[in-house]
């Protein structure tokens, strides 16, 4: 690259103080109400106001000994790591469908299955009731996992796409010349290159599903996932410290898995641009 | 990818004897697509279309009592379309999220800019940390603004321990500005990303062009950068308004009686209203005058477009 190149580069890339404090000021905006959540869950006052008064660690007591917080938490690890594994599993089938095959009305099917990223999910939660109660089906945890499940296919799918677009056919088309039936090609070839790719749907899926409210509101039973439960306790204006605990560790989770589900997922397109 | 073309050609004579074959199935590849695709169709076609035909058909239905007869009738929509309350919140729902709508892709443009022109290095990590809460609990993002917004939240008392109010401010929560803001914040990467892609995909040789004949700084963004980025300003808006339309929890978390939307009705005809042919009726409503004002929107960006070239 020539001396001339890269002063012109740097041209349109010179740093602009305002722009890089507004960016600042951005990301402020985006991350300081959810971080009053944990600030406030260690304070030891029963309201949330400042100055506060004292730290403490006694609402995340309290919470261990909430039988109810630890069932709607097994109820959601349930939910979830059903839901990640179905919508996962699908997606799988679904993304090499859509990239390997010619398929007759692609752009419409896309859309399609895309279309609960865009639908208000009361849409769906209402709908899908209407239907379950037809069908005299009780509500319950298994409602609430179809109703995830309509939610988190376009995600499955979306994360699974480059994957399938970011590698060689021949490598399934070599294993298949060499005598490998076609299961076990899936297996031994396809399986293994896009195993981030299955990795990353399986870790986003389960959050969307863990942290998911709306589906769970309308197609709920007695049975309460975590944001159900959190929902009720909301009403309870002395519960206020116990929800900021709650919901803490839920954001800590929730943040870990779908940091390392957005890293792993998107290193195979780093990898892709890498190779060109 | 090209990668088909450049398997073929060393493949060999083996793979030539196949490419017959291959050609006879062919069409059966389209097939084989969607014999992978059935199992996610069936599931979305049970869970997706037959509870919307079912939706539909109800909302043509009556309740009478604790059941609905299923004799058809406009009856329902007649009461959304005379009386005010119905308007009043379908109206108040559109109007408050293309305020949000806007709002969000005013703050959002500038930061999808920096990304895209400004961030060389670590580019996914900022683009992960942006997105990053967007993936995480709704309802807690909420909630979050309550704490920030309440009669003795974070701003209020803030505010009063610094000395520069005594009283708290009453009008920060349960009000349709609270609301705003919150829809504004629990779905800004709706409208950021597709700005962002957007401005990413502009071809740096073209702002080398504008710069070559003489265009400064600032007539290069208007003339340039803001309408090739058009289409994704476009796309952001839609991905966030019609979403929020609907929204229900951010209203019923931090809005007052002031600042209830469609889906808070939407949902009381589920609850305690107990009326489900009338909720039904309500959201093939919304659905319907999202998609007008949708329209709406896309035949004048179409036509500014227009206007602009000629």
């Amino acid at each position: 690259m020539s001396s001339q190149d890269t002063l012109k580069r740097h041209h349109f890339h010179k740093p602009n103080r305002g722009l890089q404090a507004y960016a600042f000021f951005f990301m402020c905006l985006l991350y300081a109400p959810i971080m009053f959540i944990p600030l406030f869950s260690f304070s030891s006052g029963l309201y949330i106001r400042f100055p506060i008064e004292g730290w403490t660690l006694q609402w995340y007591g309290n919470l261990m000994e909430r039988t109810a917080v630890l069932n709607a938490l097994k109820n959601s690890v349930r939910v979830g790591l059903s839901v990640a594994v179905v919508s996962t599993f699908l997606g799988i089938f679904a993304a090499k469908a859509l990239v390997r095959y010619r398929i007759p009305g692609k752009g419409p099917i896309i859309g399609f299955i895309l279309l609960p990223l865009v639908v208000p999910p009361i849409i769906f939660g209402v709908a899908l009731l209407l239907m379950v109660n037809a069908l005299g089906i009780p509500l319950s945890l298994y409602t609430i996992a179809a109703g995830h499940i309509i939610i988190c296919l376009p995600f499955a799918i979306a994360t699974l796409l480059p994957r399938f677009e970011g590698y060689d056919a021949a490598m399934e088309e070599a294993a298949a010349d060499l005598g490998e039936n076609s299961w076990w090609v899936f297996w031994r070839v396809t399986v293994p290159i896009i195993l981030p790719g299955i990795v990353a749907s399986l870790l986003l899926t389960f959050t969307v599903s863990f942290d998911e409210f709306v589906m769970a509101f309308f197609l709920g039973g007695t049975d309460l996932t975590l944001p159900l439960y959190v929902w009720g306790q909301l009403r309870i204006p002395n519960a206020f410290p116990v929800v900021l605990a709650l919901g803490t560790l839920i954001l800590l989770f929730s943040f870990l898995l779908v940091f390392i589900g957005l890293r792993i997922g998107r290193r195979g397109a780093i990898k892709l641009v890498d190779r060109d | 990818m090209t990668v088909t073309s450049e398997v073929n050609a060393p493949a060999g004579a083996v793979r030539s004897a196949f490419a017959g074959l291959r050609r006879l199935f062919f069409k059966n590849e389209s097939l084989r697509g969607l014999a992978l695709l059935t199992p996610t169709l069936v599931i979305l076609s049970i869970t997706v279309i037959v509870p919307f035909l079912l939706m539909g058909a109800m909302s043509f239905w009556t309740q009478i009592g604790f059941d609905y007869t299923d004799d058809w009738s406009l009856r329902n929509y007649g009461i959304i379309l005379t009386e005010p309350l119905y308007t009043t919140l379908l109206l108040r729902s559109l109007g408050m999220s293309m305020a949000a709508t806007l709002l969000t892709v005013v703050l959002a443009y500038p930061m999808a800019y920096f990304l895209a022109f400004h961030v060389e290095k670590n580019k996914l990590i900022w683009l992960i940390i942006i997105t990053l809460p967007f993936w995480t609990s709704y309802l807690l993002r909420v909630f979050a603004w309550r704490v920030v917004l309440g009669y003795e939240g974070v701003i209020n008392t803030g505010l009063m321990e610094i000395g520069l109010i005594t009283e708290p401010l009453s009008f920060l929560l349960y009000s349709k500005s609270a609301v705003v803001i919150t829809l504004a914040h629990a779905w800004a990467a709706f409208a950021l990303l597709p700005i962002y892609v957007s401005l990413e995909k502009i071809d740096k040789s073209v702002l080398e062009a504008s710069a070559d004949l003489g265009e400064g700084p600032m007539m290069r963004f208007f003339r340039v950068i803001l309408p090739l980025s058009m289409p994704g300003v476009i796309a952001g808006t839609f991905l966030m308004f019609i979403p929020t339309v609907g929204d229900y929890v951010t209203a019923a978390l931090v809005g007052g009686p002031d600042s209830q939307m469609i889906g808070n009705l939407i949902q009381l005809q589920f609850g305690t209203v107990d009326n489900w042919p009338m909720g039904a009726a309500l959201a093939i409503t919304m659905i319907i005058s999202i998609a007008m004002v949708g329209l709406f929107f896309l035949v004048l960006s179409r036509l500014l477009t227009k206007w602009v070239k000629s």
